[in-house]
Formats: C-alpha cells, structure tokens, sequence
C-alpha cells in the first residue's frame, strides 16, 4: 500500500503525485470529450441527411404545398407530381408484409424456445438467421423470375376463387392475374422481414426468467397460457421492437420490392395490381430524372424518412403506455 | 503522420492533375443505351493507343448534369439536346451511333414477326383504348389470322430510359392523341389500367416472356440478343417492315442531319420503303471552348478513330454505325467549332 493515493493521512502531495491526478484529469478529460464527439457525430449526420433532403426537397414543397401528400399525379412529361400513389404502396405492402411475417415469426420464436427438442434448436435457428443473410437482390431475382410465375398459376386463382368471391374483401383479390403486384410484393417482404422478426422474438423470449416460466407450469398452465400469460408480457417491448425492426426494414427495401411490385404509378382496389413504392419509385427514376422530378424524388425520399419517424414513434408510445398500465413506470 | 497524409495529399494532387495535363483517360458520362458500344470501342482504342476511356453511365439526364458542371470532358444523351439550349450552355451535339425499339409480344400460336401492327394502334394499345387482343382495329391489319379474346397487358420501363425517350418520341409522332395525352420522354405516365413496369431491357423482357398477352418494347441489341418474339411495325410508307440493321441504316441515310439546328434530330417514322419507323441515334455533347482543349481533342480523335475503325464492333452488338457521308460532315461542321 504505497500508492500515494491509497494514504490520506501522509503530508501534503508532492509534486510528482500532482503531476499524476494532473494527467489522470486530462486522460478521462480527452477521453469524455472524444467519445461524447463520436455520438455528437451520429446526431451531426443525422440532422444533415435531414437538412439535405430537405433543401434538394424544397423546390417540389415549394411548388406544389403541404397538397403534394395525397396528390396522386405522377406526369413526368408535364412535371406535375404527387406522393399518395408510392406512399398508399409502401405502407400497403408493408402491412401486408407484417401480416403474414408476425404471426410466422411468432410461432417460430414460440416452438424454438418452449417446445423445440434441444438438438433440433441450432440448425432451425440457424437457419433462420441464414434467411436475414440472403441479400435483397436475390430475393428480387427469386420474387420475379420463380415466385411470380407460380403465384401467377396456381397462388392468384386460388385466392381469387376463395376470398375474392367474399363481400367486402372480395374486390382485393379481383383483376388480372400478372403474378408480380402488391401482394406479391408484400409476400416477399414477409420472408424478408420474418428472420428480423423472429430472432428478436426468440432472444427475448429466451431471457425470461425460468423460474417464472416453471411456475406456471408447475400450477397447471398449457404452454399456450405459459406464452400468453407468462412470457409475452414479461417481453412485451424486445416483441415490438422486434415487429418495429421489421417495419423499419419492409417500409425501406428497395431492390427486392422494384422487382415483383409492377412500378406502375396508379391506386388500384386490387392487391393483384401493380403498384409502386417510395423505396422503388426512386431507385428506378433516380438516373433520368430532370429538375423538378429529381425534388420531388428528394421530396419523396423525405416522406419515407418522415414516415419511419413516425413508425418508430409510435411503438414508442405503445411501449410507453404498456409500461405504464402494468406500472413499472409513472 | 502528419507528414505521411501531407504527401499522400500531395501525391493524390498532384496524380489528379497529372492525369489531367497529360490526358491519358478521357472521361465522359450518360447515356446508357450506347454504353455497350462505348465500352467496346474504348477497350479496342486502348489497345491501340494506350489512352483508356472513363464512360459512367448514369443515364442521358445524369450526363446532361455532368457535362454542365464541368466533371466530364463529354456528355452523353439519348435525346438530343434542343439547339438553343446547346447555344446557351455553348456546347455543340453530333450523333455517335444508331439504334431502334422494337415492340415485343407474347401471344400463344404468335411467332416473332407474325404478327404486324401500325403506330397508331401501338399508341391505342398502349394508352389502354384497345385492351383486347381480338379487336377490329388489331384484326383488320392481320387478316386470316385468329386472334384470342384475351386481355392485353401493356409492359414499360419503370426505369427512365432512352429506349422509353424513342418509343414514346415515335408514338408523338404518328399519335395526335398520343402526343397530346401523354408526350414523350425517359419516363411519361402510362394511361393503360394494365400496366406493368420493368427494370431495364431485361426487366421487360421478363415480364413480357412471362405474361400471356403482354406488349412491350426492348431496344433492338436486346431483342436480337434475346430471340424475343418482336412485331412487323407498318413504316411512314405503308410497308411493314422488321426490325434488322438495314431498316436502321435506312432510317439514318434518309434524314436530313443539318435541317435543324445542333443536329437535334428525331429521326422515328422517316420515310423510306425499307426503314425501321422507331429508329433514334445517340449523341454526344462537348464544349465548343472546353477547359480543358488537351482532353476535348483527346475524346474528338477517339470518336474519329471510332468512326473509321469501329463499324463492325457495332454492327457485332447490333448498333448501326453512321455512314461515312455522315461522319464527314460532322468532322467538318462540328468538330470544326470546338477550339483546340
């Protein structure tokens, strides 16, 4: 114990013990500085890709006011433009997405971790996480030239001759069968989505307690109530993110959803129909695009940020109200 | 360290405008129709002179972007540029190569070049007006033939394209409705309710080959390429021709290059018994007092050697070369306002 510092009660500090706390104070200094600049970077780059939308944006604003939301225009030739059509497209294939990914994903996260046989757990996970891994463009390929034919002869029919005979929903399953569409867009990014979904799922039903599930167990719950009751309400907020992750990522894709969606800038009742969505519109027209077309591609670009914001701000609120009907948090 | 990223800037500059001073790339941006062309021509001068060529391309309105801030000695456009507006920005526009669009079909018991069509009906077609196969209009140019009660599915490019700039600019042409419902361009809106975009030449190819009853429209390299079923197109003197590099060539040899100002010529639905009605040449775009006169001259000596050496690399990829009268004319109108 010869640490200067470990001896209060020894005489005033020499100048060498002075020289040291000196240096300690600038290392952690520098060091907070350094650190507290890197994350500063991420709000500075944020707030810029923001701005630069924003100013490449402002001609088309300016142009056409708060109206270029739900104008559905889209005429290149006499530069007059609208936003409705790619965002009625990107938020309708990422609903369909999210419908048929969240359910799969959840009976995935519930068999590995509740049900599963030990040695079968590895190689389903894995695979599921291997499905995250397959770039977009592959399932665009995939989407366009295996899935689309196939769901042009056998998927279209049948759905057309069961749930477009029902009323109301019927008319979104009417029209020509063309294969690539909405919903065929939605389709695929539901298989892109689902690992996202799914492996968060998995990991945080894999954190609650067992202690807790056993209980449950131990008084006579079916896994069904062990899930219900017990699990997902301890997970609730790692299951929103989860869902918000896939959100995030379905509203974004770009080359995938440009291959099956059928870009053609038109709101149709049918899911059968070719549409288009933001993430598409301007991968596709980026290269052409003239003046005002290219601001309202900017302006469009903005929307899709605005819409994520908006997404993510939500499942924040949701989180937050949860927490507070349970009480964990005032 | 310091003194390391000092020279490493130092030698970055001094790289940058040495490959400036001495030229030893010429660098250009646009269109990317001619890409395939441009690539080849470049590669082949290589060899043979040892200056390479630096061709991004991003698309005719990139490349107008390019050229007009100065990043590119040459600039590339599918659609040419109207005189004045070359006159404003002081550039001057010659064409480099030839191509056409081909209308592109996918019927059952139809085979490539069976089935014949005229401008006008296409435009109908692709405006949604005619959404059946067996309509008066489509029977009445293909007589003795049973067409099938079946929905057509109009396929385009989703993609802004010069192939879309020739194929709308040809349906202008001989469409009055045509022209004044929908115009033309590298994208226009699509009237027809069936419409479904594709990316690129393969993207519509796919669609097309795929869906039963679909029309599109490919670029004539790709059509070939691809074997394609394509249709006979009725052509300004009433004969249905098919789409070959001779009814391109006769499209170029009829027009009349200098009639307008900065050669800014259409040259869809020419007269000619032979000539393939949606021809288009490509264009290249220079300053007339470049910046830099060193690598202007570079990329002028690269078109003329081009011009003379270069004929049957393009006819190998299916483009049609200009012809000799032509490249003459513009070397000695052309090239000859741009200081050297």
């Amino acid at each position: 114990m010869n640490s200067p510092l470990a001896s209060p009660q020894s005489s005033a500090p020499t100048a060498d013990m002075l020289a040291v706390v000196k240096k300690q104070r600038l290392q952690d200094f520098l060091f907070h500085k350094i650190t507290m600049s890197f994350s500063l970077l991420v709000l500075i780059a944020l707030l810029a890709i923001i701005a630069s939308l924003w100013i490449s944006a402002w001609p088309a604003f300016n142009k056409f006011g708060i109206g270029f939301i739900w104008s559905d225009e889209w005429d290149i030739v006499n530069d007059e433009f609208g936003a409705l059509i790619a965002i009625y497209g990107t938020l309708v294939s990422s609903i369909i997405a999210l419908v048929i990914a969240i359910p799969l994903a959840f009976g995935i996260a519930v068999f590995l971790t509740e049900m599963c046989p030990v040695w079968l757990r590895r190689p389903l996970g894995t695979a599921v996480e291997l499905l995250a891994a397959v770039p977009s463009i592959i399932y665009g390929m995939f989407g366009l030239f295996i899935f689309a034919p196939l769901f042009a002869d056998y998927g279209q029919p049948a759905l057309q001759s069961t749930l477009g005979q029902m009323p109301i929903i019927g008319p979104l399953f009417g029209g020509a069968m063309n294969g690539v569409g909405m919903l065929a867009a939605g389709i695929i990014l539901a298989f892109m989505v689902l690992p996202f979904i799914a492996a968060v799922m998995r990991d945080v039903f894999e954190i609650v307690p067992p202690i807790l599930r056993e209980s449950a167990y131990g008084i006579g719950c079916t896994t069904w109530e062990v899930v219900r009751y017990v699990v997902l309400p301890y997970t609730q907020r790692g299951v929103i993110g989860g869902i918000m992750l896939g959100l995030g990522r379905a509203l974004g894709e770009t080359m995938a959803v440009t291959f099956v969606i059928g870009n053609s800038h038109r709101i149709l009742p049918s899911l059968f129909a070719p549409g288009t969505s933001i993430a598409s519109t301007l991968a596709n027209e980026f290269a052409e695009a003239g003046d005002m077309h290219l601001s309202a591609l900017f302006a469009l670009g903005f929307l899709l940020f605005a819409i994520t914001f908006i997404g993510l701000a939500l499942a924040k609120i949701m989180i937050l109200r949860t927490e507070r009907a349970k009480g964990t948090r005032t | 360290m310091k003194n390391f990223f000092a020279k490493a800037l130092l030698g970055g500059a001094v790289a940058a405008f040495g490959l400036q001073a001495s030229a030893a790339e010429i660098t250009g941006a646009g269109a990317t129709f001619p890409y395939p062309i441009y690539a080849k021509w470049a590669e082949a001068y290589k060899k043979e002179t040892g200056v390479g060529m630096n061709y991004q391309s991003i698309g005719s309105s990139g490349g107008l972007r390019q050229i007009r801030a100065k990043t590119v000695t040459f600039g590339a456009s599918d659609a040419p540029v109207s005189g004045a507006n070359l006159d404003k920005d002081g550039m001057v526009q010659f064409p480099a190569i030839i191509g056409g669009t081909v209308p592109v079909f996918n019927l059952e018991q139809f085979k490539s070049g069976e089935l014949r069509i005229t401008g006008p009906v296409l435009a109908e077609i692709f405006m949604g007006v005619i959404s059946k196969w067996n309509d008066p209009k489509i029977a009445a140019i293909n007589p003795g033939k049973a067409l099938p009660d079946q929905t057509i599915t109009v396929v385009h490019r989703a993609d802004g394209s010069g192939t879309t700039f020739n194929f709308t600019d040809y349906l202008s042409a001989v469409s009055p409705s045509w022209a004044d419902k929908v115009g033309k361009g590298a994208a226009v809106k699509w009237p027809a309710d069936s419409s479904v975009g594709g990316k690129g030449n393969e993207g519509v190819a796919a669609n097309v080959s795929r869906i039963k009853g679909s029309v599109g429209y490919v670029e004539y390299a790709y059509a070939k390429k691809t074997s394609i079923p394509y249709m006979r197109l009725q052509n300004a003197d009433g004969v249905f021709v098919r789409p070959t590099e001779a009814s391109f060539s006769a499209a170029a040899a009829g027009a009349d290059w200098f009639s307008v100002p900065g050669m800014a010529l259409s040259i869809v639905a020419q007269p000619g018994a032979d000539t393939w009605p949606i021809s288009t040449a490509s264009f290249i775009l220079m300053y007339k007092n470049p910046q830099d006169k060193t690598a202007s001259a570079d990329v002028l000596k690269f078109f003329d050697w081009a011009f003379k050496n270069g004929k049957d690399m393009a006819l190998e990829l299916a483009y049609v070369p200009l012809p000799d009268t032509l490249t003459d004319q513009i070397r000695s109108k052309v090239w000859s306002q741009i200081q050297k």
